[in-house]
């Protein structure tokens, strides 16, 4: 057998107490697309971090070709021919993509041509990071870091963000990497990318590697039961739910006409009380709008949204909560107290009235917010930072907010974006609960999967329009053909440049 | 987000100290405050008489209601650099009414105090000014304002006898080395602590100085509670002037200035972010007694006025350096 590119030997990192990773370890062969999986929270960016320099390990050893290694930067990883796209974008915002390339020393010649082959050509150097959609961003960082012709490409949940069809450009990325003899660690909560394109995986599980195999042989349900250990028997079959007969209930929210210049045109359709609706559209497509209106965040231009019939006029979020919307916006960043507690992060939507500014019925709060705790079982170990928790524990407080404070209409915005696979069943089960108990549900999801197993119809959305309204079970390629605007029947709307807009 | 969160097993001395620390820094500051008051003592030995600590006691209580302030605005990740001018101009002005009586001179400076505030708090909150510009204009329309009040027959040309009352409560000795504004102080303690921690406001506060967007999508409008921020700021600011005019015993236009970057640093080293979210009056309360410790020992050494300011701020940055370490805050 060939002499491993890297090996990491009983890698371990603590923060202080809290242990990231005990003991792992990690071999990936040349020309291998090597899967490194696990729940959150089980190490692997921490590991990632290690593996480019960023962070130092406590203790643990890594060879590159037999050789021990030790990076004290990222820059020194790049140069031993380690290069990463992390989970966030790292190219600074209020500087032009010319600026960010050449802060981080990168051949512009290079990323250009590495654009050129992912067949993203002709971007514009000179426009603000800032200014340009978030897949964009993920492609620009993943050309950047091809730039520096890495010996091993480490994509840390690269397509989490992407819709499909950029997605696909990541594997054809990975296999022209692997076949000119270059390696890539990829790691991904989308198990059926793993399946597809990688040729090993390892499973880390609290911060050990508990299993290494062959993927394609061992199926997503061998991943599930390494990545959950004794956990797996809590992910039941996948059923779908079975919709009710809601034609003779007034609808919850009613959607009339609503515009935003050229993200949304002419939006109609309505939520019932006991309905999950879900929204297809591919990345940009009026969607972000779309529930940021819908919630108060920002205004429709025309039209009218009806809230139990009567119309719903929201300058502020405030205006919309009071009328019983919920959003739980995909980015946790823009939800999450980072620095305080568990309980305040519950909590907040209990003072956002003038009149409540006064003492804290603690009693009744902790009673209100053990009850969330409970309900979406949030791990409460590390209770007093909430940055302190694992993405999933994070989003749970995001969600749980609501619970806390109650509502009739439960906005999701793409709500198990890089979770895990058991949070992810946690969570439809408690919309599933949610609607059951007289909720009207909206949700968005990138995870075409995911629409069969929560939702009861949806709606699609392209180009901010709604092109076609279906039953939730449709299929996969019903779904992804009218997200792509292909309307059986119809004339083919062609597949535009500016998808990402 | 991978930085896991499992149970702390198996953990050293050392670990089970530095967790301590890290939970509990007022603990960590307590125990600096103690050996820095000790080196002080060894170089002053009055300081371990009553009259040593109570004249520590009488200076730290007015800095840590101006450092309460700061406190509160850097909570929403703002700053009241105007809070000294503020406490000079509500010294003015109360002195000025003194002969209305107390109830007259003390709502006048109050008055005072607050209206500042909530000019401050819709500049930040509404016009979303930033707030270091924001109170660095006003402290300089203040610096003006008072100019323009004390010359001549200005507004401010009366009286410049302060209230017995401010006098003695600002100046005087409850027993033995408690001198009496340290009840003023923990009156304010007692509020503030319980006002950040076990009330919506308080919440609120921490939770726009967290995250504001977290906070407007959770219904809670920015605007009210910055406003409300700023009052209350102006309104501390117009008790500390008070209590500083109060030891004194005379109102000055520039009296609390050399105040205001000690009142910042006691909060920073307090623990208080000065990008918001986190911290709290406990540990501004200990910055502040810090702070007058060590200015007590520089006034000792037989040194020139720039080499004292030197090493003074050669100490703070030390001490805010050690806050982090000791409370991890950078661990990730």
């Amino acid at each position: 057998m060939a002499q491993p590119l890297l090996t990491a030997t009983a890698i371990a990192k603590s923060y202080g107490p809290v242990v990231a990773i005990r003991s792992a370890d990690l071999s990936v062969a040349p020309g291998e697309a090597h899967a490194l999986l696990g729940a959150n929270g089980a190490g692997k960016s921490t590991f990632v971090k290690i593996l480019t320099g960023v962070i130092q390990a406590s203790s643990g050893s890594l060879a590159l070709d037999g050789a021990p290694v030790r990076f004290s930067s990222p820059e020194r990883a790049r140069r031993a021919g380690i290069a990463s796209v992390y989970q966030d974008p790292s190219l600074l915002p209020d500087l032009t993509l010319r600026q960010n390339l050449v802060l981080t020393r990168t051949p512009i010649d290079r990323f250009t041509a590495a654009l050129d082959e992912m067949g993203m050509a002709g971007l514009d150097l000179r426009e603000n990071a800032g200014d340009l959609p978030l897949p964009f961003l993920r492609m620009i960082d993943l050309a950047r870091a091809l730039a520096h012709e890495p010996r091993l490409l480490v994509l840390d949940e690269i397509t989490a963000a992407l819709p499909t069809d950029l997605a696909q450009r990541v594997f054809e990325v990975m296999q022209r990497q692997t076949a000119a003899g270059g390696s890539v660690l990829f790691i991904s909560h989308r198990l059926e990318e793993v399946v597809t394109h990688c040729d090993k995986c390892t499973v880390f599980r609290d911060g050990r590697d508990v299993a290494s195999f062959v993927p394609r042989e061992g199926g997503e349900a061998r991943i599930v039961q390494s990545m959950l250990g004794e956990a797996a028997e809590l992910v039941r079959e996948e059923v779908r739910r079975s919709p009710r007969d809601l034609s003779a209930v007034a609808p919850r929210i009613e959607v009339r006409g609503v515009g935003a210049g050229r993200q949304l045109d002419d939006v109609t359709f309505d939520v019932k009380p006991g309905e999950v609706v879900g929204v297809v559209a591919l990345e940009g497509q009026g969607q972000d709008v779309l529930f940021e209106a819908l919630a108060g965040d920002r205004r429709f231009e025309s039209g009218e949204v009806l809230v139990d019939g009567r119309p719903l006029s929201a300058s502020h979020p405030a205006h919309a909560i009071a009328r019983g919307i919920a959003l739980v916006p995909s980015d946790r960043a823009l939800a999450l107290l980072p620095q305080r507690s568990i309980e305040e992060n519950l909590g907040l939507t209990l003072y956002r009235r003038l009149r409540s500014w006064g003492p804290i019925p603690m009693r009744s709060v902790r009673a209100k917010t053990h009850d969330a705790i409970t309900r979406m079982s949030i791990d409460t170990r590390a209770a007093a930072q909430a940055k302190r928790l694992s993405g999933g524990n994070q989003q749970k407080l995001t969600i749980g907010r609501w619970l806390t404070a109650g509502f009739s209409t439960l906005l999701l915005f793409d709500p198990t974006r890089g979770i895990d696979i058991g949070t992810k069943h946690q969570i439809y089960d408690l919309i599933a609960e949610l609607a059951e108990s007289g909720a009207a549900i909206l949700m968005y999801t990138s995870e075409l999967r995911e629409v069969a197993l929560v939702a009861d119809r949806v709606v699609v959305l392209y180009r901010g329009r709604i092109v076609a309204e279906l039953p939730a079970d449709a299929g996969d390629e019903a779904l992804l053909s009218a997200a792509h605007g292909l309307i059986p029947g119809t004339p083919a709307v062609p597949d535009s440049q500016e998808a990402g807009r | 987000m991978t930085a896991a969160t499992m149970a702390p097993t198996g953990e050293s001395r050392g670990q089970r100290t530095a967790r301590i620390m890290a939970e509990k820094p007022v603990i960590a500051l307590l125990v600096v405050l103690a050996i820095l008051y000790v080196i002080t003592g060894v170089q002053d030995p009055t300081l371990f008489a009553p009259q040593g600590i109570r004249s520590v006691l009488l200076l730290a209580c007015p800095l840590a209601i101006l450092a309460a302030v700061q406190t509160v605005c850097m909570l929403t990740g703002g700053i009241d650099l105007s809070a000294a001018m503020i406490a000079n101009f509500a010294a003015y002005v109360s002195a000025n009414n003194a002969g209305l009586g107390p109830i007259a001179s003390l709502g006048f400076a109050f008055l005072v105090g607050g209206a500042i505030g909530l000019i401050n708090g819709i500049g930040v909150g509404v016009f979303r000014v930033n707030p270091l510009i924001m109170t660095l204009g006003m402290s300089s329309v203040l610096v003006g304002v008072i100019t323009v009040g004390i010359v001549g027959d200005g507004f401010l040309s009366g009286s410049t006898t302060i209230l017995s009352l401010v006098k003695s409560v600002g100046g005087g000795t409850l027993f033995g080395p408690i001198p009496l504004n340290s009840i003023v102080l923990a009156l304010v303690a007692a509020i503030l602590i319980l006002g950040l921690g076990r009330t919506g406001l308080g919440r609120s506060i921490y939770a726009t100085g967290d995250n504001e967007s977290a906070g407007r999508l959770a219904g809670v409008r920015s605007w009210q509670v910055l406003i409300a921020v700023y009052v209350i700021a102006g309104l501390l600011a117009a008790l500390a002037g008070l209590m500083f005019s109060g030891i004194s015993g005379s109102v000055g236009p520039d009296q609390t200035n050399s105040y205001l970057l000690p009142s910042v640093a006691a909060a920073v080293i307090g623990g208080t972010s000065i990008l918001g979210g986190t911290g709290g009056f406990g540990g501004t309360i200990v910055g502040a007694l810090i702070l007058t410790v060590l200015n007590r020992l520089l006034l000792g050494l037989e040194t020139s006025d720039a080499v004292r300011q030197i090493i003074y701020g050669a100490i703070v940055l030390a001490l805010a350096w050690f806050y982090v370490r000791v409370t991890g805050q950078r661990a990730d």
